[in-house]
């Protein structure tokens, strides 16, 4: 018997009825389709499937899809929203930190909660963050200087609208 | 502000990949993302013994799970002739387990069913009697007179013993360490470790029943091959076969074989008539597809009072798993091991080589290296450090002293390579300056007198990449030649249709620049395809970091055959003799005239619209390039350690790595993938390790055991970089992607014995545990 349960997901409310076993990256993948989260290791030690519950990072195949029923969910699809990139997306390919792109999103999503808490993080902060997601490719090191690149920008982006307000009062 | 101008992507320039766009957005397409209507899923019950009997198997419990389609026993398959396969190495695997199970994980029975988790509750539901088997765990058990047998199905196999090989000449090896001052000896093992690409592998088998046609959806590092393979293990007709890789989240090796969970999809889509998905999970990944290495080696090196080596020799046995599947060149039983005077004038050495079948998982693949020539690089540059050591010499000067000289190139080998290029002393050189060794050397001397622990560790690698020549180097009788198809169109846009197959390279971005390069059309302008057999020319695939080497020169001489037909073009619409026409960045112009000029992409428009008399319309054009030698690289890592006598634990405090590919494609592209290599090297040297108890269970079948570096661990690497170009590579080229890979380990732990090598420690082996330096420095009296 399927459990009802509703989870917005990239700002959009959907609604299933699921086995109670299902796991939140089967539910995004397969029901949704949603097939930017990948999945690496089902033992929560990669992090290929890191997706972000209420701007928490988490791994959604240690997650049963009925523990995330009323939550918000942001996957990597949601990042380019309007079609413009997510400053860690365009971080990403400036700063060479991605090669075969199958733990990209994880990465970017733990990187995007990262620098909401620190906008702007030391280099050990940054591989202490991302210790829960394995690249096999980059060796990290392209990674550490996109999130920094990201940081930047963030932080100009957001500096912006207050400049302009500053200036309009 | 200025401008910056935006690059065209001709060699030298890095610039930004193409394929990023989809990957960053989510929009990548792995093996998992294909999903076809009334697709079955399947799942595997695997063997939980080593070695083992199988009396009987009951799967009416499984047949009665709703949503349950078929199950699939090895005697059904039988029934078709697939309960068995070939491997790469010319002997059989079995695809699903009919007499015995002779590995932990071994694949025994598959259910097929409508969802994923009912495949799975099914598969363990499968009732399988067994009457277990003593297990052979080590091939040195596995050769003791009376070791159980493994292969008794095999027709004349009376023991575990798979090959003897040899290669160099012994009786001059003997006569040189007959004249020896010294003889260092060094005995180590190079551990069972995994590729572990993020993803794992796996396959959406859709035959279609009315017509026949196969579509495979496989993660496949070699398309080609693997469909010719199909068409020999299935008995299906190769044209009625369309292996399709999508994207492919890393391979290093692991997607280069063909494994049972492919055959029996492809079967069951066969029987069904529905596609059929099957994918791995990670501990599947880890107990049952191509693992690495499992090497134990012995090196001898035979040396003058002044550390000359006059001498190399080198007993080496190979646990190869209960079948031979090494992925390797069919005339070569250990791969290119060989390789294993590394970047030494030695005037001699013999290698001897044996393989045995244990009770462990098949595979023997390449884990980003080009056969076995990893062990190789390894146990060379771990005996040199053990013979500065002996001989009171230091690391870099005793290599020196030996390097082959950049005058002595090309070099044959005491083995029988021919080495094409290269330029040791200056890739050290370079190092060396990087590093700051001399102040180094000072600060560890000092930090000794007070009883601290500090090793620089030293590694001159070189390593051969790029097979062919076909006539020496093959897969399973395929020559390992490799191709490209270029097809410009009448806008002057093109497509590149490659052989080889992208696992994270790049090569959307590399082999576009290479037509830049050539044919000066904007590598924005170009669409690089790989991986569908249907749409691509026939080509061996990647690995062993052959893409560019092969696959790169096909693209620039297909380049050149398409200047050559365009030449005659421009000639004919600048009114000029074709002998006359000079071309240079995508302009073709009357010699001694550039101003009037045609441009690549004009031309393009007339090898449609307004040709000369005689000449055949288009501008396409395919291309197989077999190489007339391998390649290379070289280059020299130093790596920094600091050791707590407390604990055990080595940090490493600094690596610096210069390579030396040859000419660099995207230079961005090469520095990523000496990044990751380094990082592979480093996990191998430090953390990754698959092993297994007495009775043959596998430990290391999941990332709690099997530990891969994160970006806390791993360090961060200072590049350096040197350019030999090869001599006989259309664009001087090498390939990179395996190098650091092959070459940092022995730096890794070079560095730990520098550390300690003056407490009398010689050598502690892979994975570098802080328990066992701890145990080394203990048994020393050093541990505090």
């Amino acid at each position: 018997m399927g459990q009802p349960i509703t989870v917005t997901v990239n700002g959009e409310k959907r609604s299933a009825e699921v086995e109670p076993r299902l796991l939140l990256v089967h539910f995004l993948r397969e029901n949704l389709r949603l097939t930017g989260t990948h999945i690496g290791c089902d033992t929560t030690h990669c992090g290929a499937c890191t997706v972000l519950v209420d701007g928490t990072p988490v791994k959604s195949c240690t997650m049963l899809a009925v523990q995330a029923d009323g939550e918000q969910v942001t996957t990597v699809e949601a990042l380019a929203a309007g079609g413009t990139l997510h400053p860690i997306q365009a971080a990403f390919k400036q700063e060479h930190g991605l090669q075969c792109g199958f733990c990209t999103p994880g990465m970017m999503l733990t990187s995007i909660s990262l620098l909401q808490d620190k906008p702007d993080p030391t280099d050990d902060e940054i591989r202490w963050a991302l210790s829960g997601n394995i690249c096999r490719c980059t060796g990290y090191m392209n990674i550490v200087k996109a999130v920094k690149s990201a940081a930047v920008q963030m932080k100009a982006a957001a500096a912006v609208p207050a400049a302009t307000a500053a200036a309009r009062s | 502000m200025a401008v910056e101008t935006p690059l065209k992507g001709n060699i030298g320039d890095s610039i930004k990949r193409k394929e990023d766009d989809r990957f960053i957005r989510g929009k990548g397409n792995y093996l998992d993302d294909v999903s076809l209507p009334g697709m079955l899923h399947m799942a595997i019950n695997r063997s939980p013994f080593a070695h083992a009997r199988i009396k009987s198997i009951n799967t009416a419990a499984a047949q009665a799970v709703p949503g349950v389609v078929a199950v699939v026993t090895g005697e059904l398959l039988a029934q078709h002739k697939l309960a068995w396969m070939p491997t790469l190495s010319g002997d059989t695997q079995a695809v699903l387990a009919t007499d015995k199970v002779r590995f932990q994980g071994q694949e025994v029975a598959c259910v097929i069913a409508n969802d994923p988790y009912v495949a799975r509750d099914a598969a363990a539901l499968i009732e399988v009697d067994y009457d277990v088997l003593q297990a052979v765990v080590t091939p040195q058990q596995a050769l003791k007179p009376g070791a159980p047998l493994i292969r008794d199905e095999k027709e004349g196999q009376k023991d575990n013993h798979i090959y003897h090989w040899e290669a160099g000449d012994k009786a001059k090896t003997d006569a040189a360490f007959s004249k020896a001052d010294k003889v260092v000896k060094l005995d180590t093992f190079y551990p069972r470790c995994h590729p572990s690409p993020l993803e794992t592998c796996g396959i959406v088998a859709d035959v279609n029943p009315a017509t026949g046609h196969a579509t495979l959806y496989m993660t496949s590092q070699a398309p080609h091959a693997h469909r010719t393979l199909f068409a020999i293990v299935a008995g299906l007709p190769e044209q009625n076969i369309r292996i399709i890789s999508p994207d492919i989240g890393g391979g290093f090796g692991n997607k280069v074989p063909i494994y049972p969970g492919y055959v029996v999809a492809t079967a069951a889509s066969l029987l069904i008539g529905k596609p059929v998905k099957w994918v791995e999970d990670r501990s599947e990944n880890l107990i049952s597809t191509g693992f690495a290495r499992d090497y134990y080696m012995s090196g001898e090196l035979a040396l003058r009072n002044d550390g000359r080596m006059l001498g190399l020799r080198v007993k080496m046995l190979s646990d190869n798993g209960a079948f031979y599947a090494d992925a390797q060149p069919s005339k070569f039983r250990a791969g290119l091991f060989h390789i294993v005077t590394g970047s030494y004038d030695l005037p001699a050495a013999h290698v001897e080589t044996d393989g045995a079948y244990t009770n462990k998982a098949p595979g023997g693949v390449a884990y980003r290296c080009s056969f076995r020539v990893t062990e190789a690089s390894y146990l060379i540059e771990r005996l040199v450090e053990s013979a500065a050591l002996e001989m009171n010499m230091d690391p870099t000067e005793i290599r020196l002293k030996n390097f082959i000289k950049p005058e002595q190139f090309p070099y044959m080998s005491a083995t029988g390579f021919e080495y094409d290029s290269g330029d040791y002393p200056r890739a050290m050189q370079v190092a060396l300056d990087k590093l700051g060794y001399k102040e180094l050397r000072k600060e560890q001397a000092e930090k000794r007198k007070k009883g601290e622990l500090m090793g620089i560790g030293v590694a001159s690698f070189t390593e051969v990449v790029g097979a062919g020549p076909g006539k020496d180097y093959d897969i399973v009788g395929l020559r390992m030649f490799d191709s490209a198809e270029l097809r410009v169109h009448p806008t002057g846009k093109a497509i590149l249709k490659l052989g080889v197959k992208s696992q994270g390279q790049g090569h959307e971005t590399t082999f576009a620049q290479i037509v830049t390069e050539e044919l000066g059309i904007p590598a924005a302008d170009i669409e690089v395809q790989e991986g569908d057999t249907d749409n691509t020319p026939y080509g061996l695939g990647t690995y062993a970091s052959r893409s560019t080497p092969v696959g790169g020169a096909a693209t620039a001489m297909v380049s050149r055959k398409l200047r050559d037909k365009a030449k005659k073009i421009a000639a004919h619409l600048l009114e000029a003799s074709e002998a006359d026409i000079e071309f240079d960045h995508g302009k073709f112009f009357v010699r001694g005239s550039p101003s009037k000029s045609k441009t690549i992409q004009d031309v393009a428009f007339a090898a449609y619209t307004n040709l000369p008399d005689g000449l055949e319309a288009g501008l396409e054009g395919v291309t197989y390039y077999d190489p007339p030698n391998m390649t290379y690289p070289f280059g020299t890592y130093l790596v920094v350690v600091d050791i707590d006598r407390g604990t055990g634990q080595v940090k490493v405090r600094r690596m610096v790595a210069v390579d030396d590919c040859g000419v660099r494609i995207n230079p961005m592209i090469v520095e990523g993938q000496i990044h990751g290599g380094l990082t592979e090297g480093f996990g191998i040297a430090f953390m990754e390790l698959i092993t297994f108890d007495e009775e043959g269970n596998c430990i290391g079948s999941n990332f709690t055991d099997y530990l891969l570096p994160t970006s806390w661990e791993t360090p961060k690497f200072e590049m350096g970089e040197t350019v030999t170009p090869s001599p006989h590579h259309p664009i001087g080229a090498k390939g990179v992607g395996e190098s650091a890979t092959v070459g940092s380990p022995a730096a890794f732990v070079n560095a730990v014995i520098d550390a300690v090598g003056h407490l009398g420690i010689r050598n502690i082996d892979m994975p570098v545990t802080s328990d066992k330096v701890w145990a080394a420095l203990n048994e020393k009296g050093a541990a505090e």
